[in-house]
């Protein structure tokens, strides 16, 4: 007998997702072979990092395993061929296969995207709670106001601003990077070390998305607070802190997990100036490198990842979500 | 006798409530801020080369004069010796001008594509999605980023990539909408009437769409002044003109000692998008019918 779990209902929506996520990233391949070939020069001089980096043995050879000789339709099945084989081409910028560049550099990012919505999370809704619950009051007035600056206030100059305060001004925290690699630290120093590097630029990044979750907790929990269920909850005489938990807040996190599928690839962005002011070596400093050295292979690669990344993340909210509300069936 | 078209659209009714939106908008205090804000960075902009007429780009002062050292330079000069204020005049144009032109591209796309996957439905509105979703399913700031990079960094080309890479949830929001107001008398009354489906799309739905996309514009030019910035401060823009975000990104260079030359800059695109913000939360409750019944 099949696990409870995997009923036949779940098995076809995996198979309808899997096809789904199949299919965005072929659309994605698309877009970046129409992309690359939107370049000046031929294809092979793009792949190949910047015209005369390369020696003409490479480009020949570039240009026949691309087949730019051929056809469209040829060139893109073999493009399409190399991703397949997870082949996205040689950065010679750094000397190393583009991939491999990725994947050094996609754990740095993860860590700051997940410490920046984490951040933005938690602080974006507690405020948002806080407001709610003071709705009309100064609390809320300022929780608001403060809410409104960050969701205007460009990341970049946040960045900045933190720079001159905590790190030129006060000297709390370090200006850059991700590790004190003078100091050579190991085990838990290493940690400390580098949760020290991490603050700022996770609260640069967050301070955003901060703003949005505030408003978005403050909005479902003043909507969720008018419904039928809480009524019947505080006419059984349930505390009003166990009400604001269990009933409140769990209906209320629902579009705030909604957001961060929809967020994902904006965050993935504004990676791109956080890491290059803090100089964390992430995906984002790698694309911001790539588009200095006019890496546009490596470039168009990290656009290809990132996008990945965006599919993974929506399909772990899609699972997030049944299991915060049970009503929702994974069938379509 | 051929039967008169009826008019669906703006019958008196609604002319008095479009009448009544600007006294509800300025009953809203932030709509009010929004619109002043707004109004003093459009006077900027249009008095640049009344108030700045040399290039904001020329050395015109001794570099690095903080802010109110010199009288004739209010907020200082840069390291190049150039006069802040003129670059936050001038950047005002570049900002207001991108973002608006920007939008409207998006605009074009975003209620193109949703007008037509709403109205028709089935298959056009299956292959629309598909592309719509895929777009949104690339970070756009990426995205917006290996556009400019490839093209080469001119304003048109920061346009495009802009306008490219904002419209899919605007897309979506009118395919709703659109949808909604298919199956009403309205519409069905057209049909029945022989318009052409382009009419009704452009006569009869889309007019009453356009209090969400009128919300959504004023929102989305904000998010393109904030995605320009964003470029020109990584040197993405246009090397030829000063704007907000390159200022800031110059000033990058000398923080340690000289910070007010980042900031200052920073400063002018914070209210530029507040005012934008604070303007479409204004004309979001002005035009929600639910709120003008309280």
């Amino acid at each position: 007998m099949v696990a409870p779990w995997l009923n036949r209902r779940r098995l076809r929506f995996w198979a309808g997702r899997l096809a789904h996520m199949a299919l965005v990233v072929l659309g994605i391949a698309v877009v970046n072979f129409f992309l690359l070939h939107l370049a000046p020069g031929d294809a092979a001089q793009v792949l190949a990092g910047e015209a005369g980096s390369a020696t003409p043995e490479y480009m020949a050879a570039l240009r026949r395993q691309f087949g730019l000789d051929q056809p469209l339709p040829v060139q893109f099945a073999q493009y399409l061929g190399n991703l397949l084989t997870f082949n996205l081409g040689f950065s010679f910028r750094h000397g190393l296969p583009v991939l491999e560049l990725i994947g050094q550099r996609l754990p740095a990012t993860l860590l700051l995207m997940t410490a920046s919505i984490g951040f933005a999370v938690l602080a974006g809704s507690a405020l948002g709670v806080v407001a709610a619950r003071n709705a009309g009051r100064l609390a809320d007035t300022l929780i608001s106001t403060l809410a409104l600056l960050f969701y205007a206030t460009p990341v970049f100059w946040i960045g900045l601003v933190l720079v001159v305060v905590f790190s030129v001004g006060l000297d709390w925290l370090p200006v850059g990077g991700m590790t004190s690699v003078e100091a050579g630290y190991a085990g838990w120093d290493h940690v400390r070390d580098v949760a020290r590097h991490l603050v700022l630029p996770a609260a640069t990044l967050g301070l955003f998305y901060l703003a949005i979750y505030t408003r978005l907790m403050r909005a479902a929990m003043l909507e969720v607070t008018t419904q039928d269920f809480i009524r019947t909850a505080v006419a059984k005489g349930l505390k009003p802190r166990r009400i604001a938990l269990r009933h409140v807040l769990r209906n209320a996190l629902l579009p705030v997990v909604t957001m961060l599928g929809v967020q994902v690839g904006s965050i993935l962005g504004g990676a791109v100036l956080v890491e290059t002011i803090f100089a964390w070596p992430g995906l984002g400093r790698l694309a911001f490198e790539a588009l200095f050295q006019r890496d546009l292979n490596l470039l168009l690669g990290i656009l290809l990842c990132s996008s990945a990344v965006v599919v993974v993340v929506n399909l772990a909210v899609d699972l997030l979500y049944t299991v915060l509300d049970p009503r929702i069936e994974l069938a379509r | 006798m051929s039967i008169a078209e009826p008019s669906f659209a703006p019958a008196r009714a609604e002319r008095s409530a479009r009448r009544g939106l600007a006294a509800r908008l300025l009953r809203r205090p932030s709509a009010v801020a929004g619109l002043g804000l707004l109004g003093a960075i459009l006077a900027m902009a249009a008095l640049a080369d009344v108030a700045y007429p040399v290039d904001p780009l020329d050395m015109v002062g001794t570099p690095f004069l903080w802010p109110g050292a010199d009288p004739g330079f209010p907020l200082g000069t840069d390291m190049m010796g150039r006069d802040i204020a003129a670059g936050i005049f001038h950047g005002a144009r570049v900002s207001l001008l991108i973002g608006a032109v920007a939008t409207l591209v998006s605009l074009v796309i975003g209620v193109g594509v949703g007008a037509v996957a709403g109205f028709f439905r089935g298959r056009a509105d299956h292959a629309l999605m598909h592309v719509t979703e895929l777009f949104q399913t690339i970070p756009p700031f990426l995205f917006a980023i290996v556009i400019v990079a490839i093209l080469q960094p001119t304003m048109t080309n920061v346009v495009l990539a802009i306008g490219l890479t904002s419209w899919p949830s605007l897309a979506r929001l009118v395919r709703a909408e659109v949808l909604r107001l298919r199956d009403g008398e309205m519409v069905q009354a057209s049909i029945v009437l022989g318009l052409s489906d382009a009419r009704i799309i452009l006569t009869h739905v889309l007019p009453n769409v356009l209090a969400p996309i009128v919300v959504s514009a004023s929102i989305m030019v904000a998010s393109a002044i904030l995605t320009e910035s964003s470029l020109a401060f990584l040197g993405l823009g246009d090397p030829n003109i000063v704007s907000w975000g390159s200022m800031v990104g110059a000033g990058r260079e000398v923080l340690r000692t000289d910070w007010y030359v980042a900031t200052v800059p920073g400063l002018a695109i914070v209210a530029a998008v507040l005012a934008l913000n604070l303007l479409g939360d204004g004309l979001n409750d002005a035009l929600d019918p639910r709120q003008n019944r309280r």
